[in-house]
């Protein structure tokens, strides 16, 4: 186990290894203020109260992915199993994904103000899309065989969508969540540069009116090991909840 | 038990499936539906099942109309196991999900789906998933699900069509073994046991009655009380054949058998007319 952990380290993580080092060694030569070295930059992180300002950003990002999570599952559903809605709402559907997110902010800010509610708001409409719209994919797409035997064999209404439907669309639910997610990322950022009196974005702008940049590189290095830790979380989720798929896709040949 | 008088069915595209089907089932027969691919035999099936609301034609079941509305004491057991069983459930899971419509609790659901697997020779395999299993062991859980379900009439839908002929041969068997009833097909095992039914014979252990949709003319002879044969595009009844085979039915001896040599040829020239 240990070896293998070792070997993972040693094939995955050399690259990254060696990027490290060359930057230390090109940053502490060139001295440059704006190009601080990696080594100062994760001081900074650590003594700075940088990570005092992950909570609440963390927890924006979160509840905005949630709620849109289940939002966008909910309707999804609701469209996916009904032609007729899919139909009628297909290019509204399609308008509203066009919508670059960022646009609506400054909108949002009037409606909210600033604050939590305008962050919440943009995070939550822009990343329901790709839940919504994969929800509905996946519904609509269920092996016809499968609805078959669960109408032979009795299975209607709550079961039919808790044992057949949902988990036959799992697979692209979990694919619009996970892309979701990265958007979450984006949009909370963007929304706490425009406007936020915590939070990993406002201490960017502070940084910057300060002439921070070693703060600056902080805040990047901090939000860039979010993404990868958050993404790595999600999958170890999914391939827990999705093991089936997995096995089911190897097997079948 | 099953009746089904004037049925055609006319797909949305103008293809006509079926014209002017009678047939008669009565309970507890095994009756092969045999025919050429494109005569309509799984468009029959569809409607039997409540899963396709015919253009024309009354079906009844137990003297209850089937109108696009599947029957409940009705089970299927479909060709394409890979997809009929959900990947996602547990095999038990799987045999134990229909019988929720029964009411009954999970424990219950869990006996009886435990029992079924026993019957079709699959103790021990209830927590792996399907897709672990291979095609014939996949299809006897589709068996076993069918069985768990306790139903007066059962739909098969080219059962054994996608496994090899030696899988084939044992399932076959197994159908003849499970169908239950006093014949003296071997019948199912634990089904009599002292611990059978916890006691109150809820029903008396009668013979299923199966409806098996075949293109194998073997098959259809091998596991029928009577032989229907289906011919041409629409699909009409060409034939109705009584399989008078002794049994318990034996895959070497019964397939010697001068009456089976006969009933094959005649099954395979009905097929073959135009």
């Amino acid at each position: 186990m240990a070896a293998r952990a070792v070997r993972f380290l040693l094939l995955r993580g050399w690259l990254l290894a060696v990027l490290v080092v060359a930057w230390e060694v090109a940053a502490r030569r060139a001295e440059d203020i704006y190009f601080p070295p990696p080594g100062r930059i994760v001081r900074t992180l650590l003594d700075d109260p940088a990570l005092d300002a992950l909570a609440p950003s963390l927890g924006r990002l979160l509840l905005g992915w949630a709620l849109a999570g289940a939002v966008g599952i909910a309707v999804g559903v609701g469209i996916g199993l009904s032609r007729v809605a899919y139909h009628v709402l297909d290019p509204v559907l399609q308008f509203g994904r066009a919508v670059p997110p960022p646009t609506l902010i400054p909108l949002f800010m009037v409606v909210f103000g600033l604050g939590t509610s305008m962050q919440l708001a943009t995070i939550v409409f822009g990343v329901v899309w790709p839940v919504l719209l994969n929800t509905a994919d996946g519904v609509r797409s269920v092996e016809p065989v499968q609805l078959d035997t669960a109408r032979a064999f009795g299975i209607g209404g709550a079961a039919r969508l808790r044992y057949v439907v949902l988990p036959a669309a799992a697979p692209k639910i979990f694919a619009g969540l996970r892309v979701a997610l990265g958007f979450a990322l984006i949009l909370m950022v963007i929304a706490e540069l425009m406007g936020s009196g915590d939070g990993i974005g406002a201490r960017l702008n502070a940084a910057e009116r300060e002439f921070r940049p070693d703060r600056l590189w902080a805040g990047i290095l901090l939000l860039g090991a979010v993404g990868c830790v958050l993404n790595g979380l999600f999958l170890l989720v999914e391939r827990t909840v999705l093991a089936w798929h997995r096995g089911a896709r190897r097997t079948r040949t | 038990m099953l009746d089904i008088t004037g049925l055609s069915h006319r797909y949305d595209d103008g293809h006509q499936a079926v014209d002017d089907i009678e047939l008669s089932v009565e309970g507890g027969e095994l009756v092969s539906i045999v025919g050429p691919s494109g005569c309509g035999k799984s468009t029959l099936l569809r409607c039997v099942a409540g899963l396709q609301r015919p253009s024309a034609g009354r079906i009844t079941v137990g003297g209850r109309a089937v109108e696009g509305a599947v029957p409940p004491n009705l089970a299927v057991v479909f060709q394409d196991y890979t997809r009929s069983l959900f990947p996602w459930l547990t095999v038990r899971d799987n045999v134990a999900l229909p019988l929720r419509r029964h009411g009954l609790g999970r424990a219950e659901r869990r006996a009886r789906a435990a029992k079924a697997l026993a019957q079709v020779g699959l103790d021990g395999t209830g927590s792996r998933y399907p897709w672990q299993l291979s095609g014939g062991m996949q299809q006897r859980v589709a068996l076993a699900r069918a069985l768990a379900y306790r139903p007066s009439l059962l739909l098969m839908d080219e059962p054994f069509g996608s496994v090899d002929a030696q899988t084939r041969e044992d399932l076959e068997d197994l159908l003849l073994a499970v169908r239950g009833g006093p014949a003296g097909e071997g019948g199912p095992a634990g089904e009599g046991g002292p611990a059978g039914e916890g006691g109150t014979a809820k029903r008396p252990p009668g013979r299923m009655t199966i409806l098996l949709v075949t293109h194998d003319i073997d098959e259809s002879v091998y596991v029928g009380d009577r032989v229907v044969v289906l011919t041409g595009a629409p699909g009409r009844v060409h034939s109705d054949l009584r399989v008078d085979l002794p049994a318990p039915r034996d895959r070497v001896a019964t397939r010697g058998l001068p009456e089976f040599v006969r009933l094959r040829a005649e099954v395979g020239r009905a097929v073959r007319r135009p």
